[in-house]
């Protein structure tokens, strides 16, 4: 749909955001309430431990300046992997492979890393930002052709590709990548020095959030402004009308889950050269799965993405300080975001219930396509 | 012998097989041991899509169903008496804790249910909700719980057959490896043989096959699509939620965060490939941890010779990322075409918009 | 059925209707499309919930909330749509919901296939209950429908429209069936807005517009014109003035052109034609005898596997929709919904669909929304398109808008060749004089125009020349204006008679 305000912007956000704060509200309400339940295991019931702990949440990710950027850094690679999701629903494609698409990215990234360890930095970072791209954009590009092709679903094939992924990442980085040096205990690269991503911000605050601060504007350019976004978003939400009104559905989905895998890889390439400063062979992140999350709560739009990225940001940041000071694990976070998402998905019931009246999850249509080309393919 | 061998490519073909066969006493139990948990998995699969359901939750199913089976049976070796039926190592700790993993995934199928149906939300999403909210929740209450534990109640044991049958030559074997298997297993195999004798020859099959194709066409023959929907799906979570439980009281561990390690997702490619059938989704579950197996036998009796060489030359992880291979080469039609029921997917809308 | 109301958000489908139907009678119910007919239909048999009103059986007065309701009191439907499942066989759809058991769990499958021979039997229907139904012709499938009905013991037979996709002859075979089970005690009702059939099969006649019932007729005591007042509710011309065509060099011409559906059967086998700039040139034939894979093949969505295309004297031969777009063909596809419109796209994008590409639209990448409005604003007032602005969503406009929203973007512009598929398929009877008035119009403005329908009739009114299409060939090319309704329908359904081909129709296998 046009982007262009026909009402005030104030309206406008009340309308977007009105559902996805509810669905926040519920499922904090929910937290509170699994957490009061399971202070009897932690010995002796304690109503007040919710307070306690989302306190600490708070505090750790907005308390202090260095709880802002680390807040920001958890975001970074989830706002990047939300928009590897979101331009997936609004083409009509349900990425679950941002997991591998991630890995792949993060594993040429670390390659190009690794090989070019004795280069000056301006050359290794670009090149090693350009090959976690590029890792991503093939593993994006794999499930891409073959829906475009043969009509595998992508659901299916980038659920395969992310296990595919572990164990290239697993075989890659402990035999031939595996680091020779003191600090190599475990199967991992040597240390990334050249290419590792400057802070620029903070104690960590590096080099990578910048990537995502443009990403979010250019994924925006891209959808709404751009005859490619629209041809995009036909597809996404007609195939057939997108066919018949000379576009070409076989090469655009295909170029939207490249683009897709590209983000998904540069989120992993930023993790591995700003955040880890090295590659390890099992890497045991959620930036993919959670990437669902932001992109369905951020309504698939690149805005609302940025928003809920640095909300999940936020939450993980928090994480850690709300298991020391309240005994909660930081398990807690996956909850939450299960059930915000459940709220979301029970927009239906929750509108019912709470007579709200603004717009849905916004990607209704491209979600039906999803859905049709489960049923439909192979019958071709 | 060693004349074939050395035939190029061929002969390498021909030692493989050979091979294959005389590894097969020590990989067979390994093979089904492997399969079970993912057969199950498909048939929770199966009993929704065959109604019109897309189930991409299967693996959060049987993560809960794992979870709650290894508290409640340890939690119950404490409180109950070990009240033991003789057989298969079977005794009433277990058979609590196997009760309430079948609840627990059915109550999870359940919501599966409500959300897909009643409220007509995208189904992958919420099968995408179940799995996430499955990791979080076992974890947060795993670190909870764990510190305290009582000690695990034990598992099962395989069905031992008297050793005039297993000394049958193939025939023995066979049954060695189907029927010498623990009572999840067994169940299993039961349920694959039945579900498929029903689905083509039953009317609950043929209800279920006309609601999965054209829901539209079932109501109007007087069919309660919404109802034979619900019923399928909850219906299925029995097996999920056998399959979480067997990892636990049958295979025999303690419960780790994430351990269903992506069965739950095989199972899905099983279903597909099996083209949503119970004995062809057995058949994939079997031919996926075959090359799960046959990793295991490589590393500890490779063969001799240039095979020898060549599969030990192959890195591990080839071999266990052999069946995700194998499932996108099959999903993209190059070995063989499957025919998903058409409606999957789509939630169904009782009442006719058309004015 | 009385003081029966229907709303829906933003329509009353059904405003206060009383129906009474008899036993031993067919009772006709008349209307457009839209007027509320299939509404009606759907709430007594179940599929709607009446907002007031109620339903009497035998006098008394039930209460049916599903169709298994329905079906438990005799009541049964053949819907517009089939209501069959292509992958079970015909005993399975047949049974599906009664089925005959042997024991508790299973079907009893000689049993049943025992019954449906005999049920078979009495209309002489060949009957094989093992055959999946997707393999079956139309025809075929319209008796497994009926055999379906009759299979329930109904004694109340809805039919919503039975005869939309069927040939003269076929159609004629369907009234004879229904005039036995009349005969048989069935109280029978059926729907339509064809009236020469409601005139024919009809003992009573009444007549619904826009949710309410606006008179009752007998056969004997009415006439089209009639009817035709009483359906619209001001006087129409029945028919179009065509007037003269003036057709001048070939625009379209197709040579031996072999084409493959989905499942790589031939469905097109060496079918020439020529259209010519100002002729409109039509294309009659029972649904699913290749007219889709033909259009398909002619508007670049398909491939041909063997033969020619040329556009304007320019070979197209499997040419992308894009370049025969930019040669001059315009597309009015006949599904709307999944090939003409993007429901959630706004008006002004869907205008500009297959235009949004190039100047003054888009500026290499860059979309020009500026551009896009402003024709959209122009395209609205000039089609006289019912929208609250060009931003809302197409899907919330009426089927008619939304078809005109199609036309004014397919009609507009330099156009060498028209290809109409469908173009008045479900729209009420304004717009469809609209869109034929518009076809006209470009028409004698030298565009050639080829029209492929299902309705016999809309290709019998509009076209100068006529090909019949039957089993993937054209058996013949007749002057528009003087062709036979019966002749062409008898073309339709067998091919000829020197044809050589197998003719399947009803009378031959009854």
């Amino acid at each position: 749909m046009s982007e262009r305000p026909a009402r005030s912007l104030l309206l406008r956000v009340r309308d977007v955001a009105q559902l996805p704060a509810i669905a926040i509200a519920l499922a904090l309400v929910f937290g509170a309430l699994l957490m009061i339940l399971s202070s009897a295991l932690l010995g002796g019931f304690d109503p007040t431990l919710p307070l306690t702990a989302y306190q600490a949440l708070a505090v750790g990710a907005f308390g202090s300046g260095n709880a802002l950027v680390n807040t920001l850094v958890n975001a970074t690679p989830l706002i990047l992997a939300g928009l590897a999701v979101g331009i997936g629903f609004k083409g009509g494609l349900f990425n679950i492979g941002a997991q591998g698409q991630f890995l792949v990215g993060a594993l040429s990234a670390s390659t190009a890393a690794i090989a070019m360890n004795h280069q000056p930095a301006l050359l290794a970072i670009p090149v090693s930002l350009l090959a976690g791209m590029a890792g991503g954009l093939a593993w994006g590009f794999i499930p891409g052709f073959l829906k475009g092709f043969t009509g595998a679903h992508e659901v299916v094939t980038t659920i395969m590709l992310n296990f595919v992924a572990i164990h290239l990442v697993s075989y890659v980085i402990g035999g031939p990548l595996r680091g020779t040096g003191p600090e190599v205990t475990f199967g991992r690269t040597d240390a990334i020095v050249a290419a590792s991503l400057p802070d620029i911000i903070g104690r960590n605050g590096h080099l990578g959030l910048l990537l995502a601060a443009v990403a979010v504007p250019l994924a925006w350019w891209l959808l709404f402004r751009s005859t490619v976004g629209f041809e995009i978003r036909t597809v996404g939400a007609s195939p057939d009308a997108a066919r018949y009104a000379g576009m070409h559905p076989r090469w655009i989905t295909i170029l939207t889950m490249s683009i897709c895998g590209l983000l998904a890889g540069l989120a992993g390439a930023g993790e591995i050269l700003g955040e880890v400063g090295y590659m390890p062979a099992s890497y045991g992140t959620t930036v993919g799965f959670d990437a669902i999350a932001v992109a369905l709560l951020g309504r698939a739009h690149p805005v609302g993405i940025l928003f809920a990225g640095l909300l999940f940001g936020a939450m993980q940041a928090g994480a850690g300080l709300m298991q020391v000071q309240a005994g909660i694990p930081a398990q807690m976070v996956s909850v939450l975001q299960a059930v915000i998402l459940f709220f979301l998905a029970a927009e239906l019931i929750v509108r019912r219930v709470l007579r709200v009246r603004t717009a849905g999850t916004g990607v209704s249509d491209e979600l039906q396509t999803v859905s049709r080309t489960y049923g439909e393919q192979v019958s071709r | 012998m060693d004349a074939i061998f050395d035939i190029p490519v061929i002969g390498l073909i021909i030692q493989f097989v050979v091979y294959v066969i005389a590894q097969l006493p020590v990989l067979a139990p390994t093979i089904m041991a492997a399969a079970t948990p993912i057969a199950l998995g498909a048939l929770c699969g199966f009993m929704n899509e065959r109604s019109g359901v897309v189930n991409i939750g299967i693996e959060g199913m049987m993560l809960t169903a794992a979870f709650v089976a290894w508290w409640t049976a340890s939690l119950a070796g404490q409180l109950v008496p070990d009240l033991s039926l003789g057989i298969m190592g079977i005794k009433l700790p277990l058979l609590i804790g196997l009760a309430a993993a079948i609840l627990a995934a059915m109550a999870v199928s359940a919501v599966h249910a409500w959300l897909s149906i009643s409220v007509r939300a995208d189904q992958i999403i919420s099968g995408t909700i179940i799995n996430i909210f499955a990791v979080g929740i076992t974890g947060y209450l795993n670190l909870l719980v764990s510190p305290h534990s009582p000690p695990s109640a034990g598992q099962f044991q395989a069905l031992r057959l008297p050793q005039f049958v297993v000394d049958i030559p193939v025939l023995g074997f066979l049954l060695k490896s189907f029927i010498g298997v623990g009572p999840i297993a067994l169940i299993m195999l039961i349920s694959v043989i039945v579900l498929q004798v029903l689905l083509f020859r039953s009317r609950w099959g043929l209800r279920t096959r006309a609601v999965g194709e054209h829901p539209k066409a079932a109501e109007t023959v007087g069919i309660d699509v919404i109802r034979l929907r619900y019923r399928n799906v909850i219906l299925g979570g029995i097996f999920a939620g056998l399959g979480g439980a067997y990892l636990i009281i049958e295979f025999g561990s303690a419960f780790q965060g994430e351990m269903t390690a992506g069965r739950g997702f095989i199972a899905l490619a099983a279903l597909i490939f099996g083209r949503w059938t119970p004995i062809g989704a057995l058949g994939a579950a079997i031919l996926f941890t075959a090359s799960i197996g046959l990793e295991r036998s490589i590393r500890f009796a490779a063969p001799e010779g240039p095979l020898g060489q060549f599969l030990t030359s192959i890195p591990l992880q080839f071999y266990s990322a052999l069946p995700y291979l194998i499932t996108i080469i099959v999903l993209a039609g190059v070995v063989g075409r499957s025919m998903a029921p058409a409606s999957v997917g789509r939630p169904y809308e009782r009442e006719s918009k058309a004015a | 059925m009385r003081g029966i109301t229907k709303r829906y958000p933003g329509v009353l489908a059904n405003d206060g209707i009383d129906l009474d139907v008899r036993e031993g009678e067919i009772h006709a119910l008349l209307g457009e499309n839209g007027a509320g007919k299939s509404t009606l239909m759907n709430i007594l048999y179940g599929l709607a919930v009446p907002d007031a009103g109620q339903i009497l059986l035998d006098g008394q007065p039930v209460e049916i909330g599903s169709p298994h309701d329905a079906i438990r009191r005799g009541i049964s439907m053949v819907h517009q749509h089939f209501m069959l499942v292509p992958v079970l066989s015909v005993a399975e759809n047949i049974l599906l919901g009664e089925e005959p058991m042997a024991g508790p769990v299973f079907v009893d499958r000689s049993a049943s296939n025992r019954r449906i021979r005999e049920l078979g039997e009495r209309f002489g229907w060949e009957i094989d209950p093992d055959k999946p139904v997707g393999s079956l012709s139309v025809g075929w499938q319209q008796r497994v429908e009926i055999l379906k009905a009759l299979y329930r013991n109904a004694r109340v037979l809805v039919l919503d429209e039975p005869t939309a996709v069927l040939t003269p002859q076929e159609t004629k075979e369907i009234f004879s069936v229904l005039r036995k089970l009349r005969g048989e005690g069935y109280a029978i009702i059926f729907i339509s807005h064809k009236l020469y059939e409601v005139l024919e099969v009809a003992d009573r006649i009444t007549v619904i517009r826009r949710g309410k019932v606006v008179g009752s007729r007998i056969p004997a005591e009415t006439n089209e014109d009639d009817l035709a007042e009483l359906m619209v509710g001001r006087e129409v011309e029945l028919t179009v003035d065509r007037g003269v065509s003036h057709p001048a060099r070939p625009m379209l011409s197709v040579t031996a052109l072999k084409v493959r559906d989905d499942r790589g059967h031939e469905v097109v086998h060496d079918v020439s034609f020529e259209v010519r700039a100002g002729e409109i040139f039509g294309i009659a034939g029972v649904a699913g005898n290749g007219q889709d894979e033909l259009v398909e093949a002619v508007v670049g969505m398909r491939h041909a596997t063997k033969g020619k295309v040329q556009l304007d004297g320019v070979d197209t031969t499997s040419a992308s929709p894009r370049h025969l777009h930019d040669l001059g063909l315009a597309f009015v596809p006949g599904d709307r919904h999944r090939f003409g419109v993007v429901l959630s796209f706004p008006v002004s994008d869907n205008l500009v669909l297959n235009d949004y590409y190039h100047p003054p639209y888009a500026h290499g990448l860059l979309r020009d929304d500026e551009a896009i409005d402003a024709y959209a604003e122009e395209a609205i007032t000039k089609y006289d398109i019912r929208t609250p602005s060009a931003q809302v969503p197409c899907g919330t406009l009426s089927g008619g808008n939304q078809q005109k929203v199609v036309v004014a973007r397919e009609f507009e512009g330099e156009l060498k060749l028209l290809v109409l598929d469908q173009p008045t398929r479900g729209l009420d009877v304004g717009s469809i004089e609209f869109i034929h008035r518009q076809a006209i119009a470009r028409r004698d403005s030298g565009v050639a125009i080829l029209l492929v329908s299902a309705e016999l009739d809309e290709v019998l009114e509009l076209s100068d020349r006529i090909g019949v299409m039957f089993r993937g060939k054209v058996v013949a090319v007749l002057d528009g204006r003087t062709a036979d309704r019966e002749d062409v329908g008898l073309l339709m359904a067998t091919g000829g008679r020197d044809s050589g081909v197998q003719p399947q129709t009803l009378e031959e296998v009854s």
